[in-house]
This record gives structure tokens, sequence and C-alpha cells, in this order.
């Protein structure tokens, strides 16, 4: 290989701001061709994709609905990924936490009051936890990775749902088919605005931002986390517990993915079906690294992914391209922007074609 | 910096203008038409057969209507969304086309009470949401008494979706063709919990094909279990659409959902305000279900399918006739009498003869 990827020396804090910018503008320049490639003109095909969606209140609210749960969840995973711990499976703490909240308006039919809803939040956060404490306990007391068990976790969560709606929690009225019965209005997410579909889900996520990123700077408790993240020697010098982290870790991550899921079944969905998530807990992985693992730029992050996906269905609709194209958008931004991250500490040199003589 | 933030804006706001223009012309007196799949067009199933259906309706009235559509759409809470852009976009109407599109479709529905919305393989209405499906159990009856009859095995291996109604009413069709042939007749079920999973659908094929069935049939939407049977050197059944170019050699007949006829009609009815909220289950005497050419088949047994056919196209026979048994042994309707059509659309039991156990 004539070239090499090298650490920087020092890298610019300039190009560390700016590197996000420098990324969506290479990948308008892109979309540009793409777009020109299709015939379709590419300032037309390019302000349906990333500023229609921007333009009407119902889709600005539409956006925020999109983007709750993965800022929910992107949030508690960045907590794990900056204590080196690799929780995959916030998909299925999603659907636990969905189904532990659900329990209350499926099971407990004519319980209705104020507290109903409460209730469902305190169940689904709670079932979050538990379900993501399974493979904290197994990386604990076997050693087993986490990576694995959480991923494979999902999808016991996926089927224990699909056997549900399907048996047990079926709707009795619903001639057979697999879904619940729509949830009455006390277990329902209270909407912000009437008529549109934004919940209180979003300022709840808000504010879990915030007190995240103060937990992350302004506590000792935060600041272990990255110490452990970072330099787990260190750390177990300085005396603090690694299988309290993990525990801490999963706990927290878990809760905020079973509040999302919640949320979303108490919300836009209103009842439980064989599917409840379009991928949520994976696509809050990227979200979490897109936000560089800080609360607040998850936030950002959050609303770059779900605007991409708006975008995606408004270019099907008004274009009338193929919701490959669109999914090709998405790859093309998240591509250019960890390019360009990369390029913030890395740099290319040339190196000569050494042939050695073995 | 400042030069890239020009720059910057400078595209936004072009953008912006350019964007308005064509959102404000939106095209007067054509009807405008939306619909949503759950699949992409390209399964050669389920999803391509209902955008065959949007492509009648673009030759039956040409400029006249403008239509659109969104696949791929998840049945979650994406759907309601997708569905509610149509709407807001100032489509005339707008076809849902899955099953788990219900509640989203009732819910817009209810916002955007000049719309006409039609939901395929639901059970939910109202004022401006119509539903419409068809006799697809029709074609199961036929291609089941084919089955037994070119099966040497005895017996056939059936790839099943997710256990709704419909699906098992599909089985139990199938099953009842079959033992009018042979009583005995067999029939393995495997349920992959998809509706469009190529490798899915191929892996139960093939576990099929080593249980030693050498017939196979699907309720999937991809034409890979057609292409291991051909692989494997059995016969099988095409599913939706006609997936002959798949399987030349080992395609008997598949059974093809149309919805050209019933897309054109409701269209039309927009069109000359004349339609109505309406709940539509149409099979072969509705030229909603059409059953493909009948190929690698020796000359009676296609003919005698022709038969059959033709006499449940003339309804002169129902593929439910009795005497029909349950799974259990209980009598479900006695000697000629007919399942009605309330027990079809609810059904969750297996008829006698099937193996193993509905999934509950």
């Amino acid at each position: 290989m004539p070239f090499k990827l090298q650490r920087r020396e020092e890298h610019s804090a300039w190009m560390a701001l700016f590197s996000p910018l420098i990324a969506v503008a290479l990948m308008l320049a892109t979309g540009a061709v793409l777009f020109a490639s299709l015939g379709i003109d590419p300032v037309k095909g390019l302000s349906v994709y990333f500023l229609e969606p921007l333009q009407s209140a119902w889709s600005l609210q539409e956006l925020v609905v999109k983007a709750t749960p993965l800022i929910l969840i992107g949030i508690g995973l960045s907590i794990c990924y900056r204590a080196n711990i690799w929780n995959i499976g916030a998909e299925g703490q999603f659907v636990a936490g969905a189904l532990a909240g659900s329990y209350f308006p499926i099971m407990m039919v004519g319980w209705d009051g104020p507290f109903v809803f409460p209730a469902m939040i305190a169940a689904g956060m709670a079932g979050g936890a538990l379900f993501a404490l399974i493979p904290a306990a197994l990386k604990i007391r076997f050693g087993a990775n986490e990576i694995l068990t959480s991923l494979l976790l999902v999808y016991v969560a996926q089927f224990f749902l699909d056997w549900l709606v399907r048996g047990p929690w079926r709707d009795p009225e619903g001639f057979n088919f697999p879904e619940s019965r729509l949830f009455p209005s006390d277990a329902v997410t209270p909407l912000i605005i009437e008529g549109g579909r934004m919940h209180i889900g979003f300022p709840i996520a808000l504010i879990i931002a915030l007190l995240a990123a103060f937990y992350l700077t302004r506590t000792i408790h935060g600041f272990q986390i990255q110490v452990i993240g970072e330099s787990p020697r260190a750390a177990r010098f300085a005396g603090f517990s690694q299988s309290k982290m993990i525990i801490f870790a999963f706990a927290v991550s878990g809760a905020l993915a079973g509040l999302a899921g919640i949320l979303e079944v108490a919300g836009p969905i209103g009842q439980l079906r064989p599917v409840i998530s379009p991928g949520y807990g994976f696509t809050a992985i990227i979200v979490a690294f897109l936000g560089r693992l800080n609360p607040i730029g998850i936030v950002i992050a959050g609303f770059v992914l779900a605007l991409s996906y708006l975008g995606g269905e408004a270019a099907q609709v008004t274009l009338g391209i193929s919701d490959k194209i669109a999914r090709v958008f998405q790859g093309l931004l998240l591509f250019y922007v960890l390019a360009c991250d990369t390029f913030i500490v890395y740099t290319f040199r040339r190196v000569g074609v050494v042939r050695e003589a073995s | 910096m400042n030069r890239i933030a020009k720059i910057l804006a400078g595209v936004i706001a072009l953008s912006a203008l350019t964007l308005a223009g064509p959102a404000l012309a939106a095209s007067h007196g054509k009807t405008k038409v939306g619909f949503i799949y759950v699949g992409p067009i390209g399964d050669h199933g389920w999803s391509y057969q209902h955008n065959q259906g949007r492509l009648a309706i673009e030759e039956a009235f040409g400029d006249k209507v403008e239509t659109t559509y969104v696949e791929n759409v998840s049945e979650g809470p994406d759907a309601e969304r997708a569905i509610e852009r149509l709407a807001r976009e100032g489509f005339d109407m707008i076809f849902t086309t899955s099953f788990g599109f219900m509640n989203p479709t009732v819910k817009v529905a209810a916002k955007f009470p000049d719309i006409h919305f039609e939901h395929a393989t639901g059970y939910k209405r109202a004022d401006n949401v119509s539903t419409y499906s068809s006799r697809f159990y029709e074609g199961r009856y036929i291609i089941g008494q084919i089955a037994a009859k070119v099966s040497e095995t005895g017996t056939a291996g059936y790839i099943a979706s997710f256990p709704i109604p419909e699906v098992v009413r599909g089985i139990n069709a199938f099953m009842l063709g079959a033992q009018s042939v042979d009583p005995d007749f067999k029939l393995k079920v495997v349920w992959v919990n998809t509706w469009f999973d190529p490798g899915k659908e191929a892996d139960a094929a093939k576990a099929l094909i080593d249980q030693g069935v050498d017939i196979i049939t699907q309720h999937t939407d991809s034409p890979a279990p057609l292409q291991v049977a051909a692989e494997r050197g059995i016969k099988g059944f095409g599913q939706a659409s006609d997936m002959i170019r798949f399987a030349p050699e080992a395609q008997l007949t598949s059974i093809v959902d149309v919805w050209d006829a019933y897309y054109v009609s409701r269209v039309q009815a927009v069109m000359d305000g004349t339609w109505e909220s309406t709940d539509t289950w149409g099979g072969l005497d509705a030229d909603m279900v059409e059953m493909a050419a009948y190929t690698n088949l020796p000359d009676d047994v296609a003919a005698e399918a022709a038969v059959t056919q033709e006499s449940i196209h003339s309804g002169a026979f129902h593929p439910f006739t009795g005497p029909i048994y349950k799974q259990d042994g209980s009598l479900l309707v006695g000697e000629g009498e007919i399942v009605d059509d309330g027990t079809l659309l609810g059904m969750n039991f297996y008829v006698k003869g099937v193996d193993g156990d509905l999934p509950q």
C-alpha cells in the first residue's frame, strides 16, 4: 500500500467542530450527482429530501416523533459505550419495556384513572432495565461477551412479543388477527398538540439529555465512567468497581430503551403488534456515535437520522424514486461523517513501496 | 469559514425557492391515487401485484390520473406517517395494501373525511374507508387437488407466513382439495413468520424436501421456494403472481391476485362521484383470483383442474362444503352445508388431517 493512515500529532479543535458540516456538504454534492444521473433536477431533489420535511408543522411534529425514541435510546447507549461496555441489545430492551408497560392496559381491563399511565411508564423502565441486567449478570458472573448475549436477547424479546400478541394478549374482538386491543384513553401517551402525534416523550427526552450531560461532566460518578472506559487499569487502582459500573450502565440504558418502548406503543402505535419497532434499537447505535457519545450531540444526531427517514419518504412520493435511493442517502451521510471524523485524528501519509527481502 | 457558511446559506435559500414552486402548483383536475406497500415492488408476489394494479389504473385513465406509491412501509409507527403524508399531499384516494395498516388507515381517515381510503384484508370500515380482499382459498383448493394427483409420496410441504385466519383458511382449503382426491394425504406446515424473506423461505423449502415432501406450496411472497423445488427436481406452485419464469420446469400453476379490475372500478367511482364505503370479498367469479396456465402436468390432471376451477367460478361448488371435520375430530359442518363467511374470516383451527399444532 502506497498510503497509510497515521495518527496526527495534534488535532485541531476547529476541524472537530466543522467536520460534520463538511460531511453534510460532501453528501449534498454526491447527492446532487446522484440525482442528476437519475434525471432529476439536483436542486429540487435535495430540497425535497432535506428541506421539505422542515417546512410544515405536521412534518416537523413527525420529525420529533421519529427522533424521540432514537434520542432516548442513544443517550442510554452512550453511557454504556463511554464505559467501554457494549450493549448492542437496546432493540430487545425497547420491546421488553413495551411489554412490561402494556401489561396494565391489556390485562387489567377496566382499571382507569390518572395512575394508569405513570404505572405503565414505571413498569416499562423497570422491564427494560431488568432485561438489560441479564447480559450484565452473565458478563460479571461468567465473563460472557455482552455483545453476543445482549444481541441474541433481542430475538428472545421479539419472539416473546410475537407469541403474546398471537396468544394470551390477542384482542378478543380482533377476528384472531395478531394484535392486542387498542389502549384505552387513560393508557395513551399524552399529546403535546391535539390532532398531531407529538407526545410528551420529546420533552422527557430533552430533560434526560440535559441530566445526562450534567451527570457525565459534573459528577464524580460520571467521571468514573470516563476513567473506566479509557483506562480500566487506572480505574482499578483508583478503587472504582468494574462490576458496579457494568450493572449501572446496563440498567440505565435498559431503562431508557424500555421508556422509549412504552412511550412508543402507548403513543404513535396505541396497541401491541407483532412488530413495534422499525429497528430503533439498532439505529440508536448509529445515533449514539454520530452524536459523539455526547447527550446534546445525540439530540442533534437523532434529528439528522429522523430527517433522513422522512426525506426518503418524501422523495419516494414527490420524486417517484425507490426507497433504495433513500437508503443510499442515509448510507452516504454516515459514511462521510465517519470519514471526516477519521481525518480529524488521522492523516494520510504516503509511504514508499517497500520491497522487503525476506 | 464565513465563506462556507455563506455558500451553505445560499444553497439552502435557493432550494427553498425552487421547492415552493412545484409544491404550490398541485395539479387540478387529475385524480390523484396513492398506494402504500408493505414490501418492495420487486418482491414478484404480493406488493408486485398491487403495483400491477396501480399500473392498470394509469393504463385505463391515462393523463386523467396521477399515481404514486411508498414501498417497504413497516407495519409499525411509520405506517401512519406514510399514509398521512399522502393525505396531506392532496391525494384523492389512498390504497393501503397490508393488514397491518388497518388501524393507521382508520386513524388517518378520521382526520381527512374527504379522501377515499381502501384497505386490503382488514375488517374495520368507516364512511370513507372501504375494505377489500380476495378469496385466495378458492385457488388453494384447486392446487390441493392437483398436489394430491401429482405427488408420489402423498405428502406436500406448505410454507406459511403468519397464523392469521387468511393463511389458516388457505391451508385448510388446500387440505380439503387434496383430501377430495386422496383421503390419507399428508401435509407438513412450516411457519416462517415473515411475508418476504427469500433466504428463510428457501431454507424452509429445503427442510421440507429433506423430510420427504415432493410438492411445495407457499403463502409467502418470494419465488425462492419454487426455485428450490426446481433445483431439487420436484414440483411446486407460484404465489400471488405467475412465477413461471422463475421455475419453468417446476411450476404447476399459480394463484394470481388480480387487483386491476377492482382498482380501476374504484377509481372510476371516485371520478364519477359514486364512491361508497364497501366491503368486497371477491374470488374467481369476480376475476380477483386467477389461475396461471396449468403446466408440467399430465393432460387429464390439467383438464380436471380446469373443471374444478370452472365449477367454483360458476358458483356451482364451494371449497368449504361439508362434511368437514376439525383437526380434533369435531364436526364443523355436515353433509352439503357450506361454512359461512364469518367462520371463514376468523378461522383459527385446522381441518382434520393437517399435521401438527396451529401456533396459538
